[in-house]
């Protein structure tokens, strides 16, 4: 079976690096990690993703700009999206998944509510293909 | 007579034969019976053993998520020498891991005996005033040593064990104000982290708020309480050392570089 690829969009190292320890246990999974929405952009652009975790209050390019440029984007439309932030308000969660986010998860984080969410949309992605 | 005598006779061994066929499939349907009562009670050792494997998976990675947070935070907040850089984790930490809204960092200035705000998150700093050590909760916090929530945690345990809101041996009552900044200036925070080397005070964490979606404290909370209360604390102090050491070395060199001139 074909590895897939999850990327990382995240500001924070701390916050990546737990992102990173919580996808790990996902089998047959390379994880990529970007710094900001330009590097995810830049990231995302240079090979194939199956899943992309992103955080909205990000420097250079936020969260929710990346998001509408995926979707601006053939190639990168299809990509699942989670958004991982601090803003928990109702508005917010709309404007994302309005956006076309597939999962918005709220910090702090749980890493097994980050891994069932990875998991089920990873093999949404498997059973599409 | 004859005729009649054998016909019943071989009736009976008919009736006889039936009976024995009857009994042996009986006697089946019993060692059946037992076999599956058998298999049955395997079937349900099996099935709990099962359950009692997924619990026990469920724990474990409960505690493989309690472990990676506690490891990411300490290897982050030891990953550099910068000061900046060692309050940026501390702030990351916080937000990211405790889910703190509004908080503030305090350094201990030893002279004077006070807490200097530092750095803030969702208050702004010049809002926050100094405090005296062993004034407040967070001086109380700081000279008592000791992590402390004000409120009773998701699990009813307060990081002093006890889950009630008590500070400086006294039972207070400790509700946050509206906007999570007391007018005392030091603040009415839901949890004061105190930061020590050894036994010796550097400074506090102020939490003030938590994020809306975070419903409280809970254990892991106050395991990362004591990860910041002296990881943070050894890595402030070694990003001052470092710095100190760094300025010492470009004075001695400015000094023999004027020798050598």
């Amino acid at each position: 079976m074909e590895r897939q690829r999850i990327l990382i969009v995240e500001d924070s190292p701390t916050m990546r690096q737990l992102l990173v320890f919580a996808l790990r246990r996902l089998r047959g999974v390379d994880i990529v990690e970007a710094q900001d929405g330009m590097d995810g952009l830049r990231k995302l652009s240079d090979g194939r993703f199956d899943l992309a975790l992103i955080d909205i209050n990000m420097p250079v390019m936020d969260g929710l700009k990346l998001i509408g440029l995926m979707k601006s984007e053939d190639s990168l439309r299809e990509v699942p999206v989670v958004v991982i932030t601090t803003e928990g308000a109702a508005q917010d969660r709309e404007r994302a998944l309005r956006l076309g986010a597939d999962e918005y998860l709220t910090k702090p984080i749980q890493a097994h509510r980050v891994l069932d969410v990875a998991r089920g949309l990873l093999e949404r992605g498997r059973t599409a293909s | 007579m004859s005729d009649e005598r054998s016909s019943r006779a071989a009736q009976g061994e008919e009736f006889l034969e039936a009976f024995r066929r009857g009994l042996d499939f009986t006697r089946e349907l019993l060692h059946e019976n037992e076999r599956l009562r058998g298999r049955l009670a395997e079937l349900e050792a099996e099935r709990r053993a099962g359950r009692d494997c997924a619990g026990r998976c469920a724990e474990i990675e409960q505690e493989n998520d309690r472990l990676a947070s506690l490891c990411v935070a300490s290897a982050q907040l030891h990953s550099t020498l910068d000061l900046d850089e060692v309050i940026r984790t501390i702030t990351e930490i916080a937000i990211n891991l405790i889910g703190a809204d509004r908080f503030a960092i305090y350094a201990l200035d030893e002279r004077r005996g006070e807490l200097l705000p530092l750095a803030a998150e969702g208050v702004p700093l010049a809002r926050l005033q100094a405090c005296r050590v062993g004034e407040g909760r967070i001086g109380e916090v700081v000279a008592g040593g000791r992590a402390r929530s004000f409120e009773p945690s998701r699990d009813g345990v307060g990081a002093d064990g006890c889950g009630e809101p008590v500070a400086g041996g006294r039972a207070r009552s400790f509700e946050p104000s509206r906007d999570g900044v007391g007018a005392d200036g030091c603040g009415e925070p839901l949890a004061v982290i105190p930061l020590r080397v050894e036994d010796r005070p550097l400074g506090a964490i102020a939490i003030f708020r938590l994020l809306a979606q975070k419903p409280g404290l809970s254990a892991l909370d106050h395991e990362l309480f004591e990860v910041l209360a002296s990881h943070a604390a050894s890595a402030i102090f070694a990003a001052r050392l470092h710095a100190q050491s760094e300025r010492k070395l470009g004075t001695i060199q400015g000094f023999l570089g004027l020798l050598g001139r």
